[in-house]
Parts: structure tokens; sequence; C-alpha cells
């Protein structure tokens, strides 16, 4: 864990969708550097590619041009196999659009990044049912989505993230569904992941929910404007 | 990793109730109905041909009226055969084993206060030897009887049942139409025939009293029914016949016989010609139930596949590999297809089972069609819910996603 090769490293990352006329950049070149261990919001209004490089990071899409290196390894060499592996042991995922299983208790659904790292069925529940403890929803544990509200299976989505306690949380608006209060709730359970040593990628729209965060990288037209480091963060 | 692949897909399964429930319903109805199918149409057409091989195969009808093709029409008149026809074909044509007649008419038969309507064959002897029947209880005519036309009677299964109440027949006096005539003989079941007719719905009498009581004509004779013995030619055998009819019907050389012999083999080829037919035709009903249910359960799969993509992309999202994503498909889609197939076969035979013993046709175990249905629904099953999740699996994390 050399702080010399950061964590994350995008080296202008372009990304467009469609082809020639219709041709729209939703990326026109990132540079930026996320080092281990960092609690980072990114922020920027709608459509401005937030997402677009969280699934980049995730190495969900792949981009239209530059490089993206994962602890000094250049993504584009490994094969889909490897990307999968990168992903089921180092990273954490928070949808913004949640993405749980239908029809799949919400203990099934953090139980799952487990099942494919191969854990014993005992174990795998006693460690999902202590990171649904974790967000507060060990009382549902046995509800499906759909019996959930948006910010109960928002939750859980954050359980399935951490349960693996992954190196890096990729969350993509944690807090886009939830109260002041339960935003809070989770901004101090992403803060105490971060302490624990989990780096921690988080979109925002929210200022007050960036505070938590050490900086914040601020995104518009697909650019990053400025990073603006935040002198309150814990 | 494989146990894993089964875990994942047993819960896909049980999650999926109904969309699993419908997917087995799809292969069993499939594989039922084929089998059902095809084995009772084979079944069928061997009860078909049994039967008509039991009616002899080495037995010739002599009929009166020049040989055409299909049936004598009515209005032809040609001079019809009488008793001694039959004395003659017996006495001088060694390669005969029986000869007999077979007159028959509709008529009621009226026991104590029951009335039945069935059929009086007027026969001798030989008709149990040609017909190989035996009897249950009781004794065949005697030669005094046949000869002076008795009134007595040798009564089917059937008619015990309808007129006696399945009780003891022998020795009762039943009545056909203007005389009465008393049982001497029951016959052994046959049970149905080759088109459904009960063969033990008969009774039959000498043929003396027959002419004498029932057809109303003293002498004529209709048809006569020869069965030849084992291994002669029946080329020979329908030579001499003919000779020996043409003599006593005294036709002249140069002219053309008025009367033909019909060799039930041939009889039998046209109708085993008919039940292949059936069975080509329910051949292709199953044919036809094999690409519905096909379509049924191709559909099943295809409806859901918006909702596996996007269950797929979460598990790749999530550190899935392809290959995992892909076995627990592949898994499923056996575990859902042999247990379709399964209870098919099972459903299939067992419903064969119940139609044949029903109507008492043979039940014919046809394991290749049994293999075609299960191979073939397996197929269905798996490469419908295999192949949209290999290529879900193939695709970005993202657009598998956010796949609509
Ligand atoms: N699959 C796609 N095809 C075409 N255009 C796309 C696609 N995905 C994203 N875009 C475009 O890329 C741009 C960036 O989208 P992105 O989802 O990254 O925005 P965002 O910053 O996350 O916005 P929000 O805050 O609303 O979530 C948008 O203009 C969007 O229209
Ligand atoms: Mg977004």
């Amino acid at each position: 864990m050399s702080s010399t090769t950061p964590l994350i490293c995008l080296k202008a990352i372009k990304k467009s969708y469609g082809e020639g006329e219709a041709k729209t950049y939703a990326l026109r070149g990132v540079d930026v550097e996320f080092f281990e261990g960092e609690f980072v919001a990114i922020m920027g209004s709608s459509g401005s590619g937030k997402s677009t490089m969280m699934n980049i990071i995730g190495c969900l899409d792949y981009p239209t041009q530059g490089e993206y290196f994962f602890e000094g390894v250049n993504v584009a060499t490994l094969n889909r196999n490897q990307i999968s592996l990168l992903r089921r042991n180092f990273m954490g995922f928070i949808f913004q659009g949640f993405n749980l299983l239908a029809r799949t208790s919400a203990l099934e659904n953090v139980e799952l990044p487990l099942i494919y790292r191969g854990m014993k069925a005992a174990q795998r529940r006693a460690k999902s049912l202590e990171a649904l403890d974790r967000v507060g929803l060990s009382h549902v544990a046995h509800h499906q989505p759909s019996q959930l509200s948006g910010g109960q299976q928002q939750r859980v989505a954050i359980a399935r993230a951490l349960v693996t306690q992954p190196l890096i949380i990729l969350a993509d608006e944690p807090t886009g569904n939830l109260d002041t209060q339960n935003s809070l709730e989770v901004m101090k359970l992403l803060q105490k992941l971060n302490c624990e040593g989990i780096t921690i990628i988080m979109v925002t729209h929210e200022p007050d929910m960036a505070q938590f965060a050490q900086k914040s990288v601020m995104f518009k037209d697909g650019c990053i404007e400025k990073i603006v480091e935040n002198p309150h963060a814990s | 990793m494989l146990l894993n692949a089964f875990v994942l897909a047993l819960r896909t399964i049980r999650r999926n109730l109904l969309r699993s429930f419908l997917t087995i319903l799809g292969i069993v109805i499939g594989v039922a109905s084929v089998i059902a199918m095809v084995m009772l149409g084979e079944g069928t057409t061997a009860h078909v041909t049994n039967s008509i091989t039991k009616l002899g195969s080495n037995m010739l009808i002599i009929l009166p009226g020049q040989e055409r093709r299909g049936p004598t029409r009515g209005g032809d008149n040609f001079k019809p055969f009488d008793f001694h026809d039959v004395e003659a074909l017996k006495q001088e044509i060694t390669a005969l084993r029986a000869v007999t007649t077979s007159e028959a008419k509709s008529i009621n038969a009226v026991f104590g206060n029951t009335n039945y309507s069935t059929t009086v064959y007027g026969v001798d002897n030989d008709y149990f030897v040609i017909k190989d029947w035996d009897m249950e209880k009781g004794r065949k005519f005697s030669a005094s009887e046949l000869g002076s036309g008795k009134a007595v009677c040798i009564i089917g299964k059937s008619i015990q049942k309808e007129l006696f109440n399945n009780l003891d027949p022998l020795q009762a006096d039943i009545r056909l139409e203007k005389f009465s005539c008393k049982v001497i003989g029951l016959l052994q079941s046959k049970g149905a025939a080759a088109f459904g007719q009960d063969q033990d719905d008969v009774i039959l009498i000498p043929l003396k009293i027959f002419q004498r009581r029932i057809s109303g004509n003293k002498t004529d004779i209709s048809s006569i029914l020869v069965s030849m013995k084992e291994g002669v030619s029946t080329q020979r055998v329908q030579q001499e016949i003919k000779l020996l009819m043409r003599e006593r019907r005294h036709i002249k050389e140069g002219e053309e016989d008025d009367f033909n012999i019909r060799d039930m083999k041939d009889i039998i080829e046209t109708l085993s010609s008919t039940t292949q037919m059936l069975t080509m035709l329910l051949g292709a009903v199953a044919a036809i139930s094999l690409i519905v249910g096909g379509i049924g359960i191709m559909n099943i799969m295809l409806v859901s596949v918006t909702e596996r993509t996007r269950e797929i992309g979460i598990r790749l999202a999530i550190g899935a590999l392809e290959r995992e994503v892909l076995t627990q498909f592949l898994v499923e889609s056996v575990v859902l297809s042999s247990i379709g197939g399964i209870i098919g076969i099972v459903l299939g035979i067992s419903i064969t089972a119940v139609v044949t013993s029903v109507f008492e046709i043979p039940f014919i175990f046809s394991q290749n069609i049994v293999a075609v249905a299960f191979i073939f629904f397996m197929m269905v099953g798996i490469v419908f819910g295999y192949f949209p999740a290999r290529k879900a699996a193939k695709m970005n994390p993202i657009d598998a996603l956010r796949y609509e």
C-alpha cells in the first residue's frame, strides 16, 4: 500500500454514445486520482456524467477513450473474468436504482456477493444479518424488495455493498431516497466504514452530505470543474 | 462451483414459482401428450391388426357374383349357394380344414320379460373351428340337431348377461321371433373386435332352422367361409375350389365365373394400410403438439428475458463470473426441463395405461417415443432457458442492468 500508487487513476477518460451526427459525450476527458482510504464526494448537475464515471470505475462500463488504472494495473489489459473477480474481491457497488433482485428477500440479496465469494451458508447468514443490522433493517430481513420502502431498498443495497468488507465502495447517490435523519445515519455509517479503511467514492447532490467527505469533485458537462478539499471532514 | 450454481438455481426456481410452474407444465403437457398420442396410436393399430389376424389369415370367403373391386351391388342377381355346395367342398377338397356358413340376421331375442336385440347366425360345427372359438359351458350341436335343424342354440357371453343376468342359461328356452329354442351351450368371451363391435353379442343356431324359420328361404346360402390347412398353397386351393364350383354351377368353358373367392389376407392388407394411415395421422398430431408445446415453453422463457437480463446484470455487477451465471442458468433449465420431462413421461404412460385398459386395447410401450419426446422438450427447455442467458451474460454489465 504505497501512497505513491493511486488506488484509482483515470487518464483522459472519454465516453461517448452514438455515432456521427448523434454522437454525444457523457465524459469529455476526465483525469483524476483517488487514493486508498479516501472518502470522496462527486457532485455536479444532473446529466453531467457522474454515474457514467462511477460505472467506469466499477468496470461495469468501458471508456471510449483514455486509460483506467486500478492499483496501477491498466484495466483494459484484463479479461472479463479478471474484471469480474476484481469486482467480486475489491468493490462494493451501491446503484442509483438499487438493482436488488426481485422476489428475493433482503437477506438473500445481501447474501448474494458472499455466495459468489464461496462463503459457507452459516457464516454467510450471520454476516448478512450483521450488515442488515448496521443499516437498521434487521427487522425486515425476510421482506422482499417490493415490500420495502424506497429508503429501505436503498439501505438493503448499502448492506449488500458493505457485507463483503470491500476495498472500495462506489455509492451512486446512496441517500437519494432518504429523509435527512436516515441520510445522516447512512453518512455516519459510510464514515465509519471509511475509518475502518474502506475507500469510499460517493455521488451526491446534497452539499450537506458532501460535508462528510474529505474532498469533493465537481462535475460539469462531462469534465471535472474543480476539486475542493473539505476542511471540516473528521 | 457446481454446488453453488445448484443452490442458486434452486433458489431461482423457488423464487419464480409461477414461471417455473408454467415451464414445467408446458413440458409436462408436451411430453405427456406426445407419448400418450403415439402409444395409443400404436396400441390401436396393433389391436386392429390383431383382431383382423384373428379373423383367420388362411381363410377364404366364397361369394356369389363376379369378382370386382368394392362391394357387390344389391341389384346383381347371382345364383346363391346351397347346403350341398358346403357338403361338396367339405368332401372333395382335402386341403380345407373347415367349411361353414355364417348366415346372419338381426333379431329380437326374448327370455321371460327381457327383450334384447342381437344377431342370429345359422352355422354348423365348423364355425367354431374357423372362429377358433370354444365353449365355456354346455356343448356344440349334435349331428342330428344339425341334420334336422332342431330348435337349439348356443349363446355368447353378452346374451347371458343381457337375458340371463349372468345366471346359468343352459336348458333355458329363449324366443327368437316366431319360435322358441333351447340353450345348449355358452361361448367363451371374445371381447370387442377390430372396430368395436361386441363379438359376444351372438346367438348361434343350426343352419337348417335358420333357413327355415328366420331367413324364410329354405336353401339359399349367401357366403361360404373356408379355412385352409396350414402350409397348403392358397393359389392351389383357390384353383381347386374354382373348378369344383364351376362344375357344380354348370358354367361352360369360356364363360366367366358367377362367384368369386376372396382371400382374407388381401382384406387384412387393405385394413392394415388404413390403420397405418391412422398411425401416421397420430404421428402428425404428435408432431404438432411437439411444436405447440415447444412454442409455449419458448414464450414463457422469452417473456422473462428482460427480467432475467437485468438479474444477470446484477449478478455480474456483484462479481459473478460469466461462467458461473451460465452454469446457474443451465442447471436451472436442466432441472426444470427434467422435472417436467419426468412428470410428463409418468403422466403420458399413465394416461395410455388408463385409456388402453378402458378401451381394452393393448398397451404398447414405445421407448423411442418416450426418448424423442423427452429429449425434444429437454432441448427446448434448455435452449430457450440458456441461450437468452448466454446472450445477457456476454453483454456489458451496465447494458444488462439497463436492458428493457
Ligand atoms: N446508454 C446511454 N446512451 C446514451 N446516452 C447516455 C447513456 N447513458 C448515459 N447517457 C448520457 O450521458 C450523460 C451523463 O449521464 P449520467 O448518468 O452519467 O449523468 P449523472 O451525472 O449521473 O446524472 P444524475 O445526477 O441525473 O444521475 C447524460 O446526458 C445521458 O443522457
Ligand atoms: Mg447518476
